[in-house]
């Protein structure tokens, strides 16, 4: 069994709320994160979903380390990232990229799409001998699908999804073993969001690369995914791989989720059965006790309260964890089958 | 020929910006019956919100400029009505909900008052009347608590509870056309879930007419009963939900449909449409989508495609849909 590359255990991230200016008074935390494992094979792409709110941003941030953990490790081949010195994590830092939600906001207007680019290469010097740049940059655009002669221009001269090509080559340019894809393909059309998946595919097979996939498009989360983790108010309540968390997941929450996606095909829509939750995701400041999902879920009985289920084993193909006192694994048919014939008996009926 | 509840007959709009003449919208007509669900399919800067803004009477202008065409609603010609006509139907006959719920309330009054005002505008009713009603309303868009919430303020509220306010601001004056701009795409899948379900309702209820403007395949795939696909101002095509899903007889839809990723397509390169969007400043000649379109041929670059008939009701404007309808006939036999 191959090592993992990235382990993440039990990882909390608690925000302080305060009061007051001059004497802040701490009156209570905002759970970010709170309690996260995971691992990440070399090679493979988690992806991460959930509705916003549920943590998945600043997993990101933990994952770059741009932000400490309030608990729990992250270790890198390895190494404990927490324990590194400034220096040693500095070099780290190569090996791990980001690739932003919005083109428009993570490049900087001033700086022409060459500077852009190259800039990693200012940062860490030792990658590239001096005088490579321009051809290096050039070669990244190449990559991306950029015209190379375009290494002048400028962000705005670029539409949604060239800017996005444009952070991608930014990410890749040191060469770094994982990309953490914080919503790549969100802000962009239809008609170029299948362009972006493709290079994002097409790269990873290119440069052996590992993804964290973080979207809240379900469908371009499968397509891409090997292994999909759900989170729920700072939580992962479901992981397991794409398959079994698409075909027959066994969590209230990942049921309802997926049943909430709109299918992009007419026929039978009318026989869909769709769970539709009540109200609103619960403030991460005060989240309910025992399990998290308690409030909306219909399955809710007096354990769930009390009890904070465990991340636990579902089936025995192995693979496929759930957090859920009443775990039952429900199938999820294919986009042309309607779903009349699932037993929806304990389901609440639209 | 029957006549329509709302009728938009070859509208032209263009934008006349310092960096020149954007044509955002080129000939575009659509038909719009009570009860009827329509989905104005599109990406940004295909004119789909720009056609909402002209029928609602909301464009800027200048730098907007209605340079043809007609919107009939009930028979009359809505831009040849003078403004005070128009603030009649507007809002009170046909209403809009938009895709930023917390820019288009006002932050400064509560919900309430926003609700009521409706009613004290265009019903000339009395505040305290006016806040009966909100509550009313609250309720009808499923707002728990609506009682003590009316005297609350936008940000209060959560997204999906934002955007079932601005729902019950539409549907206050009991309208016969409800557009919905993008009503969902800044929520969650579970709310959006909410919401679509709610706008069905409400519009089953009150046998409204609505317009759904939106880029988003599954949602127009639930809801709509007829499509129109817009691409660079114009109407490519059009046709029953069916239909379009089916036997699309358009190169930019048959490519939308396929770039969807699906079950069947994982772990395959993703059909993808080459190239981008054209500028609505500078619009390909003939065909606005012939850089990107695989069935291209020379006649593409010269002359624009007129609608032609697929079916009764299903509408391309493709030199060559007989191709891309039979690709996919074909196939599917």
């Amino acid at each position: 069994m191959p090592e993992p590359i990235l382990r993440v255990e039990n990882v909390v991230k608690h925000y302080p709320l305060t009061r007051g200016i001059i004497f802040k008074k701490e009156i209570g935390q905002v759970r970010a994160v709170d309690g996260v494992s995971f691992d990440l094979m070399p090679g493979e792409t988690l992806g991460i979903v959930g509705e916003s709110g549920c943590g998945k941003s600043t997993l990101a941030r933990l994952v770059m380390k741009l932000e400490d953990p309030t608990s729990g490790q992250i270790w890198f081949e390895g190494e404990d990232m927490a324990h590194l010195g400034p220096k040693a994590m500095r070099a780290k830092r190569r090996d791990i990229q980001i690739v932003l939600q919005d083109p428009y906001t993570s490049l900087n207007p001033r700086m022409t799409v060459g500077d852009i680019v190259g800039e990693p290469f200012d940062i860490h010097p030792s990658v590239l001998p001096k005088g490579d740049r321009k051809r290096a940059v050039q070669d990244l655009l190449e990559v991306v699908g950029l015209n190379p002669e375009h290494i002048n221009r400028y962000p705005h001269q670029f539409s949604g999804g060239q800017r996005q090509r444009i952070g991608i080559a930014r990410g890749l340019a040191l060469k770094p073993k994982i990309i953490v894809c914080d919503e790549p393909v969100s802000a962009l059309d239809v008609s170029v969001q299948a362009q972006v998946i493709n290079l994002f595919e097409s790269l990873q097979n290119e440069f052996n690369l590992t993804y964290i996939f973080i979207a809240h498009d379900l469908s371009v989360v499968r397509h891409i995914s090997d292994r999909v983790g759900v989170m729920y108010l700072g939580k992962i309540v479901e992981v397991g791989d794409e398959a079994s968390i698409y075909e027959h997941p066994s969590h209230p929450y990942t049921q309802a989720l997926l049943s909430a996606v709109p299918v992009p095909d007419p026929v039978g829509r009318d026989e869909r059965k769709r769970i539709v939750l009540q109200g609103d995701v619960p403030s991460p400041a005060n989240p309910p006790s025992g399990c998290r999902f308690r409030t909306r879920c219909w399955k809710v009985q007096d354990i769930c309260a009390e009890q904070e289920p465990p991340l636990v084993q579902i089936g025995t193909a192995g693979g496929q964890y759930a957090a859920c006192h009443f775990p039952q694994e429900r199938d999820i048919l294919d986009n042309d089958v309607p779903t009349a014939a699932l037993d929806l008996s304990e389901m609440p009926q639209e | 020929m029957s006549e329509h509840l709302l009728e938009v007959d070859d509208l032209y709009v263009e934008f006349r910006t310092r960096d020149g003449v954007a044509k955002a919208i080129n000939g575009v007509s659509y038909t719009l019956d009570a009860g009827e669900t329509l989905a104005v399919l599109g990406e940004s800067g295909s004119g789909k919100s720009v056609t909402a803004q002209t029928i609602m009477g909301i464009l800027d202008m200048p730098p907007g400029f209605i340079t043809g065409g007609e919107i009939r609603y009930k028979g009359s010609d809505l831009l040849q009505l003078p403004e005070k006509e128009r603030q009649k139907i507007r809002g009170a006959e046909i209403a809009m909900i938009f895709q930023d719920s917390l820019s288009a309330l006002n932050p400064v009054f509560t919900v309430g008052d926003q609700i009521a005002e409706m009613f004290q505008v265009h019903r000339g009713m009395s505040k305290k009347e006016g806040m009966k009603r909100a509550v009313d309303l609250m309720e009808q868009v499923r707002i728990p608590a609506a009682k003590e919430r009316v005297k609350d303020y936008p940000h209060q509220f959560s997204g999906g509870m934002r955007q079932r306010i601005m729902i019950a601001m539409a549907i206050s004056l009991d309208p016969a056309v409800l557009i919905a701009d993008e009503p969902t795409t800044a929520l969650d899948v579970t709310v959006q879930a909410q919401i679509m379900e709610l706008l069905q309702d409400l519009q089953r209820e009150r046998n409204m007419g609505m317009i759904l403007i939106t880029h988003d395949l599954g949602v127009v795939a639930g809801v709509a009963d007829k499509i129109a696909v817009m691409y660079a101002g114009r109407i490519v095509e059009d046709a029953d939900v069916l239909t379009l899903y089916g036997e699309p007889a358009h190169p930019y839809t048959e490519g939308l449909l396929a770039s969807m990723p699906r079950v069947d397509t994982k772990g395959e390169e993703l059909y993808a449409i080459k190239g981008l969007p054209p500028s609505l400043l500078a619009l390909p000649p003939g065909c606005n989508f012939n850089p990107r379109c695989p069935y291209k041929q020379e006649i593409c670059l010269r002359e624009v495609p007129p609608r032609q008939e697929v079916a009764p009701g299903h509408g391309s404007a493709c030199h060559f849909w007989e191709e891309v309808y039979r690709a996919r006939t074909d196939s599917a036999s």
